[in-house]
């Protein structure tokens, strides 16, 4: 039997309904693997090992019972430290929320619990989301399994790693510019933004609000849209939520078929700045989708172009807001000698709380909503998101999905970007314009680049509440891309 | 400091331009974005809950009935309703606000341009109305209440610790903002009074609030510039937080002899925030407009643009209930009263009490008779509004009503009216408990007035002599010997059929 740990969501589904394995055992098993690797990974920055083996018996006992038990009932998920959890630390990779423990859970957390599905941490983040290689976490960078000197991906890279190091079978991710795609595409797993509202922002540690989406991580396809069916849905608690029912996205995997399908690539997004490793194997998967029957189109998205520079303007507006709350005096850090007057205190904790690039982002923010400057800033921006809108649209007019590489490189070595935030900024290039438009996306590993063996990305872009498209494609092409390697190609991780 | 001039002194040299921007708490059950209750007086922090608390990742939801509340607000004052409007941020640090942004309404308010007519009361009893522009109706939430302990302002800074109640955050609070008010001279403070308690009225109508101001439920910003007549309008102040209509008139009568007094002096006014002070009727200065916030409004990203159905809005202002002006002239043409005496009713705040007493069964003579009477004297000698007398148009019903049986007559009326408004009791109670039951028993009368009609030979004299009004010494003997408890006419009565015998 293959070792627990290296097991997909849905064997350990039916591990457990053939009553080979309990919730326990597999809970145990990761906790065991995480004090093994997890030193090395720093992929969590939590473990909460006892409420994780008490929602596992719990899910054990219901099964006993012979109740019908949710699909995921009793598989261990890691929860990115931006999710809200009663009771258990949740610092956003931030030192200015140390020590805080929320009175409330996340209603992604809320689906997760009544999914009987332990919850054994909390995964390691840029601080505030705000980076794109884990290395502006405040407690410290996480690894890259494939390659412990170089990046996960971020700000999403705790979820990523602990996916492609064994130390979770499923986890949660959040992505307001590429922080769920790109760490898949850099850790060989896959990733999926939902469609805008398709998954609650309730308890989701705001970063910008109107990018912001929280969607599934897993090492298959078939696995993620299990998590995403687990977690999505309306919720009453955040106004941006979609009032509609959650398609059968386990089914759309399982019926996947691309035959006669239109599929657009992308024009602006490879090419110039696209390593080449990572375009070969992206022109050869989509080679292999055209042997699958798809019909493939070239589409020009001309504002993409300028989506990254409305990006961050936008981002840093709503982040200056957002993160405005973080002043001392409820919650968290706060610095005082007791004597100072209120704004002391507060511009005290704030410069000692916040990392670099969190200042920076706060202060492009604050300047580009200041009086005299918001027409020409935000206001600008805001065109160009509805610009970008209208790409998509046009091109979804004439395509069923879109595809591009997920991001420009493989996973780089730690240190090389962190004091250039501009080189850093670049590798959300082609993640970015999703969020702007608000539409679902989905990256899946699709082989190593050969002059590093390093994991590749491919992304799929789907329309608005069109998420279904994304496990079709992508489950047809994971099993046409498996049957070409002979095995999934996390199982090359530390070969 | 320079020379205070009298109002009267400044409006020969200066035309007030006023503006008023009026926040009123709403009475829905819950918060504006939260289920939490908004009731006062709770104990602190207990009314709270991780949205209204702004903890990290909560989120906003709007209370749809406080955008009803707001939209027939702007109905009753004569407002455009938007077909689609949106909620901003306004940002700034204070740690009353927990998010430390404010969930307002900037530059798309859900109602605008409407007007409000009030009527003004003018020293000669009579009034005028007074058209008062509104520029706009928006919604936003409360902020948390902060407690100074120590220091010797009063104020944040300088307080040895601040406490913060957060039960009043995110409380949904409309604001009213009149266009600038200009040509009504030395009417000005009258007339932002006067729009005032118009606007209580019209919220008390909607039953949008109670407006329970002695609770800072409604809390009023005045603007007042000067400029001598036919110049541009001057610089403005705006005196904050001026929360009685009693404050709101002589706010703006001290900003205008204020304003004078520099503008005399060959000084300028400094457009600047100042603070009113209750005590001596004095404003100073807050925050000028060189230290003044940039707030960086935009759009609030966690809540959908408000797009009320056209049809829901057409029904909302069909269901409008009478406000108050339509009601006054409906009442005056029922009751048959004169313009004099219908100002005089509202100038006194008795339009309601006299139709309460009405609806309770008082003629509406007798009604007004002793609201516009005695009330009006009891309330003035005790500095309070007729309606905190602690007497109830029930009770005015009930005083009316034993007047006119015969039981009491009017200065036997006036200690039971003392009785009530001390909380001796029902206007029955107090009668039987202080024995004011006028004395109509014919024995016991009699027993008076043989007394008295021993006492009195010379005026028996006189009455036998036909001389009748001679009557009145015995009279008043019998009402001074039943320390004016006799029916006095039943008392003439007897007295002539005794003589007459
Ligand atoms: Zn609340």
């Amino acid at each position: 039997m293959t070792e627990i740990v290296r097991m997909s969501a849905t064997q350990l589904v039916e591990e457990m309904a053939q009553g080979n394995l309990s919730s326990v055992e597999i809970t145990e098993a990761h906790l065991d693997r995480i004090d093994s690797v997890d030193g090395e990974i720093h992929a969590y920055l939590h473990v909460d090992r006892d409420g994780a083996l008490a929602t596992a018996a719990e899910a054990d006992a219901a099964r006993n019972t012979g109740a019908d038990l949710p699909p995921l009932a009793g598989v261990p998920v890691a929860l990115k430290d931006v999710m809200a959890m009663r009771g258990v630390p949740t610092t956003v990779g931030s030192r200015i929320l140390d020590g805080w423990l929320p009175p409330y859970d996340a209603t992604v957390v809320t689906q997760l619990r009544s999914n009987l599905m332990p919850i054994l941490g909390k995964t390691n983040m840029d601080e505030f989301a705000m980076g794109s290689s884990t290395e502006y976490s405040a407690y410290g960078p996480t690894r890259n399994p494939w390659d412990t000197t170089r990046i996960p991906g971020g700000s999403g890279g705790g979820s990523a790693a602990a996916l492609a190091a064994f130390e979770a079978p499923l986890a949660i991710g959040t992505d307001t510019g590429g922080s769920i795609r790109q760490p898949a595409a850099v850790t060989g797993t896959v990733g999926v933004k939902p469609t805008y509202g398709g998954v609650s922002r309730y308890g989701l540690v705001a970063l910008a609000s109107s990018l912001d989406q929280a969607g599934p991580c897993a090492r298959t396809v078939r696995d993620a849209a299990m998590l995403h069916r687990a977690i999505a849905g309306y919720d009453p608690m955040d106004s941006t939520s979609i009032d509609a029912p959650v398609p059968d996205f386990v089914a759309a995997v399982r019926e996947g078929d691309v035959r006669g399908m239109r599929i657009g690539l992308v024009t602006e997004l490879s090419g110039d700045g696209y390593q080449a490793g990572v375009q070969q194997r992206f022109t050869e998967a989509v080679e292999l989708l055209a042997g699958l029957g798809a019909e493939i189109v070239e589409v020009s998205c001309p504002n993409f172009t300028h989506a990254l520079g409305a990006y961050y303007l936008i981002l840093p507006s709503e982040a200056s807001s957002n993160l405005a709350k973080f002043d001392g005096m409820r919650y968290g850090l706060r610095v005082s000698d007791g004597d100072e007057g209120v704004e002391q205190v507060m511009a005290r904790t704030r410069a000692a709380g916040f990392g670099d690039e969190v200042k920076r982002r706060i202060m492009l923010g604050t300047y580009a909503l200041s009086s005299g400057y918001y027409d020409a800033y935000y206001g600008q921006a805001q065109k160009v998101r509805t610009l970008v809108q209208r790409d998509f649209d046009a091109a979804f007019a004439d395509c069923h999905v879109l595809i591009s590489p997920t991001c420009p490189t493989t996973a780089f070595p730690l240190g090389e970007k962190v004091d250039d935030p501009l080189a850093m900024y670049l590798n959300d290039i082609a993640t970015i314009p999703v969020n702007l438009a608000g539409n679902a996306a989905l990256s899946m590993p699709v082989g190593l680049a050969p002059e590093d063996g390093l994991p590749v990305g491919l992304q799929i872009m789907a329309p608005h509440h069109q998420d279904a498209r994304l496990y079709s494609v992508a489950g047809v092409l994971e099993g046409a891309l498996e049957d070409r390697w002979g095995r999934p190609l996390i199982e090359e991780v530390g070969a | 400091m320079t020379a205070m001039v009298t109002v009267d002194d400044a409006l020969t040299r200066y035309e007030p331009v006023i503006g008023l921007e009026v926040h009123v708490e709403l009475g829905t059950v819950s918060k504006m974005f939260c289920g939490c209750p908004t009731t006062f007086g709770g104990e602190p922090n207990t009314q709270v809950c991780p949205v209204c608390l702004g903890l990290p990742g909560s989120l906003p939801v709007v209370n749809r009935a406080a955008i009803e509340s707001t939209i027939r607000m702007g109905l009753a004052l004569n407002c455009d309703i938007a077909e689609w409007c949106r909620f901003a941020r306004k940002n700034y640090f204070y740690p009353d606000m927990p998010k430390d942004y404010q969930i307002s309404q900037y530059d798309e308010p859900l109602c605008t341009d409407g007007y409000l007519d009030v009527t003004v009361p003018l020293a000669d009893g009579g009034s005028e109305v007074v058209r008062v522009g509104i520029e706009r109706v928006h919604m936003e939430e409360d902020t948390g209440k902060l407690t100074h302990t120590g220091g010797a302002t009063g104020r944040i800074h300088g307080a040895d610790y601040s406490l913060v109640d957060y039960n009043r955050a995110g409380i949904p609070l409309v604001e009213i903002v009149t266009k600038p008010v200009t040509g009504t001279g030395g009417l000005a403070p009258a007339v932002a009074r006067a729009y005032v308690a118009a606007l209580r009225d019209i919220m008390r109508s909607l039953g949008v609030s109670d407006v329970r101001m002695e609770e800072g439920s409604l809390r009023c910003d005045a603007n007042v510039s000067l400029a001598p007549p036919g110049q541009p309008w001057g610089t403005r102040t705006e005196t904050k937080n001026v929360n009685s209509l009693r404050s709101v008139e002589r706010a703006v009568t001290f900003e205008i002899r204020r304003q004078a007094g520099v503008l005399d002096a060959g000084g300028h006014i400094v457009q600047e925030t100042r603070h009113f002070h209750e005590d001596d009727g004095t404003t100073t200065p807050g925050r000028s407009k060189e230290e003044a916030e940039d707030y960086r409004y935009f759009p609030e990203p966690d809540l959908l643009p408000v797009a009320p159905d056209p049809a829901w809005v057409d029904e909302l202002r069909t269901t409008l209930p009478e406000l108050p002006a339509a009601r006054r002239a409906r009442l005056q043409e029922q009751w048959g009263i004169s313009d004099f005496d219908m100002d005089s009713l509202i100038n006194a705040g008795a339009v309601e009490l006299v139709e309460a007493t009405v609806a309770a069964g008082a003629d509406q003579g007798a009604a007004r008779k002793w609201w516009m009477g005695e009330l009006s004297r009891a309330a003035k000698d005790r500095g309070v509004e007729l309606a905190e007398l602690g007497v109830t148009p029930a009770d005015v019903a009930r005083i009316a009503d034993l007047v006119g049986q015969g039981t009491l007559n009017d200065k036997l009326a006036r200690l039971v009216f003392e009785g009530v408004a001390a909380g001796e009791g029902s206007p029955d109670e107090v009668v039987a408990a202080r024995g004011l039951e006028l004395v109509s028993d014919d024995t016991a009368l009699l027993a008076a007035l043989d007394d008295a009609i021993a006492a009195n030979e010379d005026a028996v004299a006189k009455i036998r002599d036909g001389k009748v009004q001679a009557a009145g010494a015995i009279i008043g003997a019998v009402m001074k010997a039943t320390r004016g408890q006799a029916d006095a006419a039943r008392v003439r009565e007897l007295l002539l059929e005794r003589l007459g015998e």
